[in-house]
C-alpha cells in the first residue's frame, strides 16, 4: 500500500484529498493531517463583525466534508522528515508518505508586533480573521458610539487582500445604519503606497474611498502598538490615534514548516509557480496560502490549484512529466457596502480588468464595477462551497484565467513579473 | 563625440519611475534612479540593501518585501527608512531595478 498524505484540511487539503480519493489507484490510501475538528467557512468572518450571526451555517464536522474513504488523522504536525519520507506528529508517532501535500494554510501572528498582544487584546485592539477575533469584534462595533477607527494591514502578503478595504466598507455602511456615521472617523493605514496598487483598479476604483469618507495614510508599516495611549507607530515614528483598532496581523505559514526547513522567513514553502512542487522535492506538492507563489493568498486560487496539484500527483505516480498549469488564477468578489459587490479576475500577469464573468458581455458578474447581483454571487457561494467546492465537483469555471470578456486597458503596460524564467533556472 | 545615449543604453520606466525591464538595471542607472526618487548620493549601506534585493529576486522570483530585507540584508528596519525615507520597501526595489511591491488590486 502506498500513502498520500495531506497536512491541513482546509479549502485547499479538502479539496485536493476529494479530487485525489477519486482519481488514485486501489494501491493507494489518502491521509488527511488536521488538529481541528471543525471546517470553517472564511469568506463568513467577514460579515461577523457587522452583526451577521452566521457561526452555524460557516462550521462544519470535518470528519463531514472529507468524501468517504479519506482518512483523518486529528493530530497537530510536528515536522516533516523529507530525507525519511515521514510526518512526524505532536504525539511523535511517525506517518510514512510516498507523496506529501502541504496545505497548512496561514495563520495570524499578532506576536509578531509588539504591544499588540497586550491587555487591550480584544478590547480596543481587534482582528477578524479568526472566528474568536470576529466575534469579540461583533461586540466592539455594537458598543462602538463614535472616534477613530483604524484598520491597520501590518505587512504583506496578507490571506484574501481584499479584506480590509472590503471591511472598511462594510463599516462605512453599518455605522450609516445605525446613524452615526458622522460620528466616526475611518482610517486606513496600509505599507503598500495606495489603497489599490494596480494602475487599472486605482483608475477604476479610487473613487470609492472619497465617496465612502475613508481617510489613507499610505507606506505605513507599523512597528509597536502602544495600548495604554491608543497609538499606533510606525518604524519612521508616524503615529497614529486611534479609538479601535482593527489589525491585520502578520500572516506567517505553519511552524512545523519552518521547523521542517521547508520554508522562507514567513514560513511559506517555495513552489514552483506553474506545476506547485515545492522547490526541490520531487514528491511534495503544496497549494493555497501555505505556497509563496506570488499571487492572492485566496479560496479561489487554491481551488484552480487544487486541479493541477491533483492532475501532478497522478503524473509524478505514472512516471510522467508535470503539467505547467497554474497561472496563479484568481476571482474575489469584494463587498462595496450598501447590498453590492464588485468581482476581480487576474493572475500572475495580467491585472484586474473591467467586463463580464464567466460568459462574455452576459455575466451574470460584471467585473471591476459594484452591482447588487455580485453581491448576490458573494452570498450564494457558501452554498457551493460546501456542495461543490470542498467535494471536489466540476465547478462551471476555467482553472486557467481566459481575456475574453475583458476590456483590455493598457494590455500594453501589462508586464511579466521578474521572473519565472530566472526561477526556474536558479 | 559621445552622447549619453551612446554609452548609456536606452531604459524603458513605467509613470512611476520603475524599470520596465529589470535585466536593463546596471549600478550607474542604480544612482540615476535614486536622484531620481530624491535619494542620494548611494552609500555602502544602500549598496549592501540593493545588492540583497537584486539578489534576492533573481533566486525568489519575487522582490522582497521590507520584513525579508530587514532580517537578511543585515540592515535593520530603522536604518532602512534612514537609507530610503518615507518607503523604504518601494523605494528599495525602484533603485534596485524591480518592479513595486502591489496587493492584488
Amino acid at each position: 500500500m502506498k500513502n498520500l498524505v495531506i497536512l491541513g484540511a482546509g479549502t485547499a487539503g479538502t479539496m485536493v484529498a476529494n479530487h485525489m480519493r477519486k482519481k488514485l489507484p486501489k494501491d493507494w490510501s489518502t491521509t488527511v493531517v488536521d488538529p481541528s475538528p471543525t471546517h470553517l467557512y472564511q469568506p463568513g468572518l467577514l460579515f461577523l463583525p457587522f452583526g451577521a450571526r452566521d457561526e452555524e451555517k460557516m462550521q462544519r464536522p470535518r470528519g463531514k466534508t472529507l468524501l468517504r474513504g479519506v482518512n483523518w488523522l486529528q493530530q497537530e504536525v510536528q515536522l516533516v522528515d523529507s530525507d525519511e519520507k515521514e510526518v512526524v506528529l505532536a504525539n511523535e508517532e511517525r506517518l510514512a508518505y510516498d507523496l506529501l501535500v502541504i496545505a497548512s494554510g496561514s495563520h495570524t501572528r499578532p506576536d509578531e508586533t509588539p504591544g499588540m498582544l497586550g491587555d487591550h487584546w480584544r478590547d480596543s485592539v481587534h482582528e477578524f480573521y479568526t472566528l474568536e477575533g470576529a466575534q469579540h469584534l461583533r461586540r466592539a462595533m455594537a458598543d462602538f458610539d463614535g472616534g477613530r477607527l483604524l484598520v491597520n494591514i501590518v505587512e504583506m502578503p496578507i490571506k484574501c487582500p481584499v479584506a480590509p478595504l472590503e471591511w472598511l466598507f462594510l463599516a462605512d455602511d453599518f455605522f450609516k445604519k445605525r446613524g452615526i456615521r458622522d460620528r466616526v472617523e475611518l482610517v486606513y493605514a496600509t505599507p503598500l503606497d495606495g489603497a489599490f496598487t494596480k494602475p487599472v483598479c486605482s483608475d477604476v476604483l479610487n473613487y470609492m474611498l472619497d465617496e465612502k469618507g475613508i481617510s489613507l495614510e499610505t507606506e505605513f508599516n507599523a512597528g509597536e502598538v502602544d495600548g495604554d495611549g491608543r497609538t499606533l507607530r510606525s518604524y519612521d515614528e508616524r503615529e497614529i490615534p486611534y479609538d479601535l483598532l482593527v489589525s491585520i496581523p502578520t500572516h506567517m505559514g505553519a511552524e512545523f514548516v519552518s521547523a521542517s526547513g521547508l520554508g522562507d522567513d514567513l514560513a511559506f514553502v517555495p513552489t514552483d509557480h506553474h506545476t506547485m512542487q515545492a522547490v526541490g522535492h520531487d514528491n511534495i506538492f503544496v497549494l493555497g496560502d501555505a505556497s509563496n507563489v506570488p499571487t492572492s493568498k485566496a479560496g479561489s486560487v487554491a481551488h484552480f490549484q487544487a486541479d493541477v496539484v491533483a492532475e501532478n500527483l497522478m503524473r509524478t505516480i505514472e512516471g510522467r512529466s508535470l503539467e505547467r498549469g497554474s497561472d496563479g488564477h484568481a476571482n474575489c468578489f469584494i463587498e462595496s457596502g450598501d447590498g453590492k459587490a464588485l468581482l476581480i479576475d487576474f493572475n500572475y500577469y495580467v491585472e484586474p480588468l473591467p467586463g463580464h464573468y464567466p460568459l462574455p458581455g452576459v455575466g451574470p458578474f460584471t467585473l471591476l464595477s459594484e452591482s447588487r447581483r455580485n453581491h448576490w454571487g458573494k452570498l450564494a457561494f457558501r452554498w457551493a462551497y460546501w456542495n461543490t467546492l470542498l467535494p471536489a465537483r466540476p465547478m462551471p469555471v476555467s482553472n486557467r484565467m481566459s481575456m475574453v470578456g475583458k476590456r483590455s486597458v493598457k494590455l500594453e503596460d501589462q508586464k511579466k513579473p521578474i521572473e519565472d524564467s530566472k526561477r526556474q533556472a536558479a | 563625440m559621445t552622447t549619453m545615449t551612446d554609452t548609456v543604453p536606452e531604459v524603458e520606466t513605467n509613470e512611476e519611475g520603475f524599470l520596465v525591464n529589470s535585466d536593463q538595471w546596471t549600478p550607474e542607472l542604480a544612482e540615476a534612479l535614486a536622484a531620481d526618487a530624491g535619494i542620494g548620493p548611494l552609500t555602502e549601506k544602500h549598496w549592501q540593501v540593493i545588492t540583497f534585493c537584486r539578489e534576492d529576486a533573481a533566486q525568489q522570483g519575487t522582490p522582497p518585501g521590507l520584513r525579508r530585507i530587514s532580517k537578511l540584508s543585515g540592515v535593520n528596519m530603522k536604518e532602512l527608512y534612514q537609507l530610503f525615507p518615507k518607503g523604504p520597501g518601494k523605494l528599495a526595489a525602484k533603485v534596485s531595478g524591480l518592479p513595486k511591491p502591489q496587493g492584488c488590486i
